[in-house]
């Protein structure tokens, strides 16, 4: 599973795009949707898995990185009817920029206290378009025009290419994503999340770390926020909740921190699973209130188990049967255990 | 002057409720160096309970007390069926518990009973109070918010202080592995810390839900703001959570008060504001300890 070279990540990335593609042609519209929601879904749980996984650092805000994204792309679009590409990158710069501010107040903070800054920031961000109804729009938000290319022809539908803009945005940022993490900026994430004192004597700038980690977080979670806004033709805030950024997280945990594949799974389970659920309930004829209740309460029973069945997430769930069936002849692929930093013996 | 002083009663009252919130918080903190992301849905869910008994007995201290019971109830049952199992597991797995404990509660309140908002009754008259003919923006009812959450923690800190149950609280906070050699049975003091909390967050919710209506969401934003108070007091310290709660509720009343109809807009900016300046100063809130690092 570990993919460790630059032409097996790429060959990984071209069975993935023609996968999506052969997908999108197969299926509805709606499944088009949903692959476009995976798609910006798994953008920004990568950017948090790498951040927390990697980096050490928690962030339970990462909504307001995609609400900036998400608004500097419908201000573009808006205002100055760039093409999508240019807007894409600049509301990347855009949030890099957010995260490396955000970045140096973080490197300070450590565990609890940086799950308050962050959450309280996913908070009151997206507050902000509610104060500036001029600007942002208020509480209705700003459309954003978003349409299929002319050479496509006028019969191609939307959502098809909705689904693959998003899915090669996310794979063209997964793959840098790869890159980056096993470079020397990642091995430095690393060092610094095991140890940062250590990391320091051996010459790391701690501080430097920690920011760059936030910067590059900050930068997907823009991009997935800009991807966010043309999928679904608009930006509010009530797309930026709280409940967003919790869902981000969820997703990186549940996927396997720090793996880029984890991501995927997690934001698979985070996207399919309500949808999957309410299905189930409407087909039972179950009352509205009960009905639309009962897959908010399923999701709610299915975090709690997939955390207490597989404790290192699916991507640890899934390498420790990969192991169970390979490990006795390729030793050198054994599962290296992630170190656990429990802030306490176990207590009970 | 008159204004201020309004906006300084309501906001102290409104503050006691995040104090009650951040003190729940705490004490779960102190315990097993875990947040309850749940204890807001836990808050609204025994306020459920109580609005239920409150409708079907007529008297509203019957559903006051069945909600503390049903918190401690609560407490108790999150943390025996659910967060133990998460023991020796890495942290975060135990927020995303919480969490799910959160959804699921969420969800099982909209099952059983409908998503709509619903009033709360207050046990007391809601009209302002008045010194000779000034109001000074606090009913007969936020005078017992106020004092029900700063009775019940003095008698908390009471409990902590002189019972040889709070002793043995304190001892597991300190240090689980020394108190169990010291034959504290950890495991049932870390549920009865749990209970506490539980206790402390329905009282949180009874008292709240007249002013912002209950739903299944409804102690969203009170968690948010009860957690900014531990955070900015510091989770470690019981006095810093009400110290932070006041602040926060004080403040917060100041934005929304003196800055027109932007400033309900901008309350969650300015309490970031808030939280930021107080970490940046103070990275383990403004009751830290002295803290020891292991190289």
């Amino acid at each position: 599973m570990i993919v460790s070279t630059l032409p097996r990540r790429l060959a990984v990335v071209i069975v993935v795009a023609v996968i999506v593609a052969f997908l999108s042609i197969k299926l509805n519209a709606f499944r088009d949707y949903q692959i476009a929601e995976v798609a910006y879904e798994v953008t920004a749980v990568a950017g948090l898995t790498v951040l927390t996984g990697l980096s050490g650092q928690i962030s339970l805000g990462h909504g307001a990185f995609m609400a900036i994204g998400g608004y500097a792309t419908a201000l573009i679009l808006l205002h100055l009817n760039w093409p999508f590409i240019v807007a894409l990158l600049i509301a990347a710069a855009v949030t890099a920029a957010a995260g490396a501010v955000v970045g140096v107040a973080a490197a300070r903070l450590r565990g609890p206290y940086l799950a308050g800054a962050t959450l309280m920031l996913g908070v009151a961000l997206p507050a902000v378009a509610y104060a500036y109804p001029a600007t942002f729009g208020g509480d209705q938000g700003l459309n954003v025009v978003f349409t299929t290319p002319a050479f496509l022809g006028a019969n191609f539908p939307l959502t098809r290419w909705q689904a693959w803009v998003g899915a090669a945005v996310a794979l063209v940022t997964l793959l840098l994503l790869a890159n980056l993490c096993y470079s020397r900026v990642g091995r430095n994430w690393r060092a610094v999340r095991d140890d940062d004192v250590a990391a320091a004597l051996d010459g790391i700038n701690v501080a430097l770390a920690r920011i760059r980690a936030f910067v590059v977080s900050a930068t997907c979670a823009g991009i997935a926020g800009s991807l966010l806004a043309v999928i679904t033709a608009l930006v509010a805030p009530g797309a930026y909740t709280l409940t967003l950024s919790i869902a981000l997280l969820t997703a990186a945990v549940i996927g396997g921190l720090g793996s880029l594949p984890g991501a995927l799974w997690g934001s698979l389970l985070i996207i399919l699973v309500p949808t999957y659920a309410s299905d189930v309930a409407t087909s039972h004829g179950l009352s509205s209130s009960v009905g639309s209740n009962i897959p908010v309460a399923a999701y709610g029973v299915i975090l709690i188990l997939v955390m207490l069945a597989f404790p290192q997430g699916i991507q640890g769930g899934l390498r420790r049967l990969v192991a169970l069936f390979a490990g006795p002849m390729n030793r050198e692929n054994e599962p290296v255990a992630t170190p656990e930093h429990s802030e306490k013996e176990g207590s009970s | 002057m008159v204004e201020f002083l309004q906006f300084t009663l309501s906001g102290a009252v409104f503050g006691m409720v995040y104090a009650a919130i951040a003190l729940s918080l705490v004490l779960i903190w102190r315990g097993t160096r875990l947040l309850n992301y749940a204890q807001g849905g836990m808050a609204m869910f025994t306020t459920y309970v109580a609005i239920e008994v409150i409708y079907r007995t007529g008297s509203y201290w019957a559903g006051f007390a069945v909600a503390l019971a049903a918190g401690i109830v609560l407490g108790a049952i999150c943390e025996r069926g659910v967060v133990r199992l998460t023991t020796g597991k890495p942290p975060l797995n135990a927020v995303i518990v919480t969490i799910g404990l959160l959804i699921l509660l969420e969800g099982l309140a909209g099952i059983l009973y409908g998503g709509q908002y619903r009033s709360f009754p207050a046990a007391f008259s809601i009209i302002g109070l008045r010194v000779g003919h000034t109001p000074i923006g606090v009913s007969r009812f936020d005078v017992f918010v106020a004092v029900a959450v700063l009775v019940t923690t003095l008698a908390f800190a009471a409990v902590f202080k002189y019972t040889a149950a709070g002793l043995r609280l304190r001892a597991t906070a300190f240090n689980p592995t020394i108190a169990r050699l010291s034959g504290i049975r950890v495991a049932r003091v870390l549920t009865v810390g749990w209970a506490l909390a539980g206790l402390l967050g329905a009282l949180a919710g009874v008292l709240v839900s007249p002013s912002t209506f209950l739903y299944p969401n409804s102690m969203d934003t009170i968690f948010v703001y009860g957690f900014t108070a531990a955070v900015i007091g510091g989770l470690d310290s019981p006095a810093g959570a009400v110290v932070g709660g006041l602040l926060l509720g004080i403040v917060l009343s100041y934005v929304g008060g003196y800055l027109g109809t932007q400033g309900p807009d901008l309350t969650a900016l300015v309490a970031l504001g808030i939280l930021v300046v107080v970490l940046m100063i103070r990275p383990d809130g403004l009751f830290a300890g002295a803290r020891l690092r292991r190289v």
